[in-house]
């Protein structure tokens, strides 16, 4: 976790009052061109947000090597257990962070943690260059630089997707099989359960509120 | 249109075309509801946050010695332009159903199946079949069992079975134990995207009157 000293130290906001965690979503924009001094080992994954900010906006070559580190890895592991054999995950892995870097300005904080984004690439990039598919997406919702995630949306959302991760990983060994079985590839459609048993609710109302929102600025 | 749907898509669904593996006409089926739906797209993003927690859990694997270099020369080589987001769609059919037909309705290249009913199909992978329905306002489909699943998704009008009524961005769900007679409600011609995971059959062996209707 960044203290508050370091908060302040990034966005360059008044010392009078402590800025909320939140602030630290916010580096985009504001001129400064302060370097946060970063020297943690552990990684926390609000910090994601920050660090994807950079890359977009200041295509920061130290934050993705950050982001690089701690994200291909997982998503070489990834398309290993979706039964890709290794060269070939390797390949894809680069590719997925390779994308990243080209999409930084997509991702929006306040409707998917930096995990979820990064994994979506991953499937994407798997369903493209091995089951050679193309993949039908939904129409997007309209996104750009003028409009700012909502910064108490984005640190709610990066909360929930904690809170699910635990909760995952607290699940009994046998529903959380079949949920990765179901990730990995393993299932088909049809055999997948019709109650996943899974805690979403919270999460999914989160996301429907800066939804909501994003279409009220539209008007 | 967000606010008036009642007929949404299934758990099961959303986490198989969140984990990328539904046969591509399901994840067009998938796409075009969301597309019209911001409640399933919030569901959507909830099992996507699934799959980024079960990622994040991954052990990690080895990378090549040069992984991180490969991959900044990989940008270098691409980076000249910014991919632009897909726009929303302009049109009447929702942006992944016209990105199938190359346009929108006016596109649509319409085979008639008799009784006014006209059907389009759609360039998929050959495990599931894709089609455009078109039913003249207050016509009927004629009755047809299936095998497997068929996702019904309404583009305009609205169209009643012996389940409910379904209006625009509805979508209903039949496995095979349905039999339903969809009637197109008298005001509107009705415009559905089906699709079944029955493959496609007959064709090309056996004479084009034993077909099954709509060739499913
Ligand atoms: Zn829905």
């Amino acid at each position: 976790m960044f203290s508050d000293a370091d908060a302040l130290e990034i966005t360059g906001t008044s010392a009078d009052v402590p800025p909320p965690v939140g602030a630290l979503l916010s580096i985009r924009g504001n001129g400064k061109s302060i370097e946060p001094v970063i020297e943690k080992t552990e990684e926390h994954t609000q910090d994601w947000a920050q660090v994807i900010a950079r890359i977009r906006d200041k295509r920061d070559r130290a934050a993705f090597q950050r982001l690089f580190s701690h994200f291909a890895p997982r998503v070489k592991a990834f398309l290993m257990k979706s039964g890709t054999d290794a060269s070939l995950a390797e390949e894809c892995a680069q590719e997925v962070m390779a994308t990243l870097w080209q999409k930084a300005h997509m991702f929006d904080p306040s409707r998917a943690s930096a995990a979820t984004w990064i994994f979506t690439i991953a499937r994407n990039r798997r369903i493209d260059a091995i089951r050679k598919q193309r993949r039908p997406e939904p129409e997007d919702l309209p996104w750009g630089p003028e409009q700012e995630p909502d910064q108490a949306d984005a640190l709610a959302l990066q909360q929930e997707s904690e809170k699910l991760g635990a909760a995952i990983a607290q699940l009994p060994e046998k529903q959380k099989d079949l949920i990765e079985k179901a990730y990995f590839g393993d299932l088909t459609h049809s055999e997948i359960a019709e109650e996943t048993g899974l805690p979403l609710g919270t999460i999914k109302s989160r996301i429907r509120l800066a939804l909501d929102r994003l279409r009220h600025q539209m008007k | 249109m967000t606010d008036t749907i009642k007929h949404h898509l299934s758990d099961k669904l959303l986490m198989a075309y969140s984990a990328g593996t539904l046969p591509e006409a399901f994840s067009l089926a998938v796409a075009a509801h969301i597309s019209m739906c911001d409640e399933c797209r919030a569901r959507l993003a909830s099992f996507d946050a699934v799959g980024g927690a079960l990622m994040e859990e991954c052990s990690d694997a080895d990378l090549s010695e040069t992984a991180f270099e490969d991959t900044l020369a990989l940008i270098d080589a691409v980076d000249m332009t910014a991919p632009a987001t897909a726009a929303p769609a302009i049109g009447t059919l929702p942006r992944p159903v016209q990105d199938y037909i190359g346009g929108d309705l006016d596109a649509v290249k319409w085979k008639s199946v008799g009784m006014g009913v006209k059907q389009a199909i759609l360039p998929t992978s050959r495990e599931a079949t894709a089609r455009l329905l078109y039913i003249p306002a207050g016509a009927a489909v004629p009755d047809h069992g299936h095998r497997g699943t068929e996702l019904t998704l309404v583009l305009q009008g609205a169209f009643a079975d012996e389940v409910d009524r379904f209006g625009p961005g509805d979508i209903e769900i039949a496995d095979e134990d349905l039999d339903h007679t969809p009637v197109a409600e008298v005001g509107a011609d009705c415009i559905c995207l089906a699709v079944t995971d029955a493959p496609l059959r007959f064709r090309g062996f056996i004479p084009r009157i034993a077909q099954p209707f709509l060739r499913i």
